[in-house]
């Protein structure tokens, strides 16, 4: 007897196949507690500067209600390249090699169709973001983990990335500074990427969208390393930065021939980025800067807390050098991610996100955002210690 | 001032109850460190006192307060300085700022009511040897002071969870 048809049937195999996102899962069970503290968000505590606000009002006042240029206003892209060259010695054309784009989620996604050709790898360091691999795999590509550890504060060592090179490995996503880790990487941690990169003819996709919240030294672009700017499409935002998550503005930076092709997707599925957003971008990046400095001291006070706090608890915590996450091994406690997560919420009434959702490597951890007020912190801190005492007594 | 100074004070301003522990840690300094600072910073008078920001428009009291433009002859020597101390030292005084432009002190009154206010300033400021005018603005509610917004914000409406 033939089966029924679902409307299952109807989807296509590659976007059904694709597993339901483990921080989704995760969502719900938050969702449905109360008077828990949440260490799970993945955004900046601070609502977007007034002045940048105030400019969007103004402009939508004056009436800036229509499409701009596919590839975003002129006056944002001459913006963004400036400030690209000031804070990260990178060298882009407004006009042939800068995309604005619906936040950095559209640009790594206009990158990987614009790359992929069904049955190519795509090299993902990991834990890492969640949406590299399923992305890769809507388009046909085949998404291979590379496992970063602890031990190296989560940096993406040439001997890892080249046990897993093959002939078709077509592209190398990177996303430092790292969410969840907080790894970073410096020019001498790139010097053997850019070397294998080049040996093997990768493309790389470099998401930096953090690359305003480092702590210890300034971020490098993997696109600034020597011969690495053709071969980078370079990703970043203004959600982190400039505390502007939900204006969902991004941009995409690259060897013109690429850039091209990421148009054409871009000006076919979405026209242009909001206009709003480019407006208030347009203000960030010509007068938000000092306010972005105040931010990231403010974050680099709450890291060191956290970091602090839970060593002092005992639970293993390597230092995060960038975003605004503290990744501490949960192993000593003889949970799993996910178990540890779950009886925090439940017992303590903590959210942190397990960290196996994140990929290989994440096993064994929780993704903590610091970015929450300092009152939260600590008392976040102080039921996560009575939570592992009360483990330890078992 | 050092940068260290600078930052205790960001720190303290925003809650003046935090200890020379969690500040210590979240500068990365040894608390010994930050204890002296604070000490230092006290002496100095530069923190002149850890108080609290009340909004007094939610306590159920009768509170009136109003800002008084004072125009002044200064004085030969001591200027308005002499002036002013004769008009802080009343505990009905709550503030005094030597102003440019248009009058001379800017001066903050707090009373039961209307009339209070009113009489402290025909019967107190107004008399007061070289003072030519005064001209009194009673202030209605209190959006922003110090740097703290008073209305109720609006919570954290952040996801509880998001990538």
């Amino acid at each position: 007897m033939l089966r029924e048809k679902t409307m299952q049937d109807y989807l296509a195999p590659l976007v059904r196949d694709i597993p339901p996102s483990g921080i989704r899962r995760f969502f719900d069970l938050v969702s449905a507690s109360k008077d828990i503290i949440s260490l799970g968000v993945g955004e900046p505590d601070f609502v977007t500067p007034w002045h940048v606000r105030e400019a969007c009002v103004y402009s939508l006042e004056r009436g800036n209600t229509r499409y701009t240029p596919n590839a975003g206003m002129l006056e944002l892209r001459e913006e963004i390249s400036k400030y690209l060259n000031h804070s990260f010695h990178l060298d882009y054309h407004p006009d042939k090699e800068i995309l604005v784009t619906i936040g950095g989620s559209e640009a790594i996604d206009l990158a990987l169709r614009a790359l992929i050709v069904p049955g190519d790898e795509v090299l993902i360091p990991e834990p890492c973001y969640i949406s590299y691999s399923p992305i890769t795999a809507i388009g046909g590509g085949i998404p291979v983990g590379i496992e970063t550890f602890a031990k190296d504060n989560f940096k993406l060592t040439a001997e890892s990335l080249r046990a897993k090179i093959t002939p078709k490995s077509k592209v190398l996503i990177l996303c430092y500074p790292s969410n969840p880790t907080g790894g970073i990487m410096s020019y001498e941690d790139w010097l053997p990427i850019a070397k294998l990169v080049e040996e093997h003819d990768l493309i790389v996709i470099s998401d930096e969208i953090y690359a305003e919240l480092t702590y210890n030294q300034k971020h490098v672009s993997f696109a600034s390393m020597p011969g690495m700017k053709d071969r980078t499409i370079l990703v970043s935002g203004f959600s982190k930065a400039f505390a502007m998550t939900g204006w969902r503005l991004g941009y995409a930076c690259g060897h013109p021939d690429l850039i091209a092709a990421m148009l054409k997707i871009h000006q076919y599925t979405v026209m242009c980025a909001p206009v709003m957003g480019q407006v208030a971008a347009l203000e960030a990046l010509r007068n938000g800067m000092d306010e972005k400095d105040k931010m990231v001291e403010s974050y680099n006070q709450r890291r060191r807390l956290v970091v602090h706090g839970f060593r002092d608890i005992g639970l293993d915590c390597h230092e995060p050098e960038g975003a605004f996450y503290a990744f501490p091994s949960i192993a000593s406690t003889g949970l799993s991610s996910e178990e540890f997560a779950q009886r925090l919420l439940s017992e303590a009434r903590v959210a942190a996100v397990p960290g196996d959702v994140f990929g290989l490597g994440g096993e064994g951890f929780i993704r903590c955002s610091y970015a929450t007020s300092v009152s939260q912190l600590n008392e976040a801190l102080d039921r996560i210690d009575k939570f592992v005492r009360k483990l330890q007594a078992g | 001032m050092s940068e260290l100074k600078l930052k205790i004070l960001d720190l303290l301003k925003e809650d003046a109850r935090r200890g020379a522990d969690l500040i210590a840690t979240m500068l990365g300094e040894a608390k010994e460190t930050v204890e002296a600072a604070i000490a230092e910073l006290e002496a100095d008078h530069i923190i002149v006192k850890y108080a609290t920001v009340v909004n007094w428009s939610k306590v159920e009291e009768d509170k009136v307060t109003a800002l008084i433009e004072v125009s002044i002859t200064p004085e030969r020597v001591h200027g308005f300085d002499a002036i002013a101390e004769r008009i802080y030292l009343y505990p009905e005084v709550k503030s005094v700022y030597l102003m440019s432009g248009a009058y001379d002190l800017l001066v903050e009154i707090e009373g039961k009511s209307l009339k209070d206010v009113a009489l402290f300033v025909s019967n107190k400021l107004s008399s007061i040897d070289r003072v030519l005018s005064t001209k009194t603005h009673f202030i209605l509610k209190k959006y922003k002071q110090d740097g703290i917004i008073f209305e109720d914000h609006e919570e954290d409406n952040r996801l509880l969870i998001s990538p």
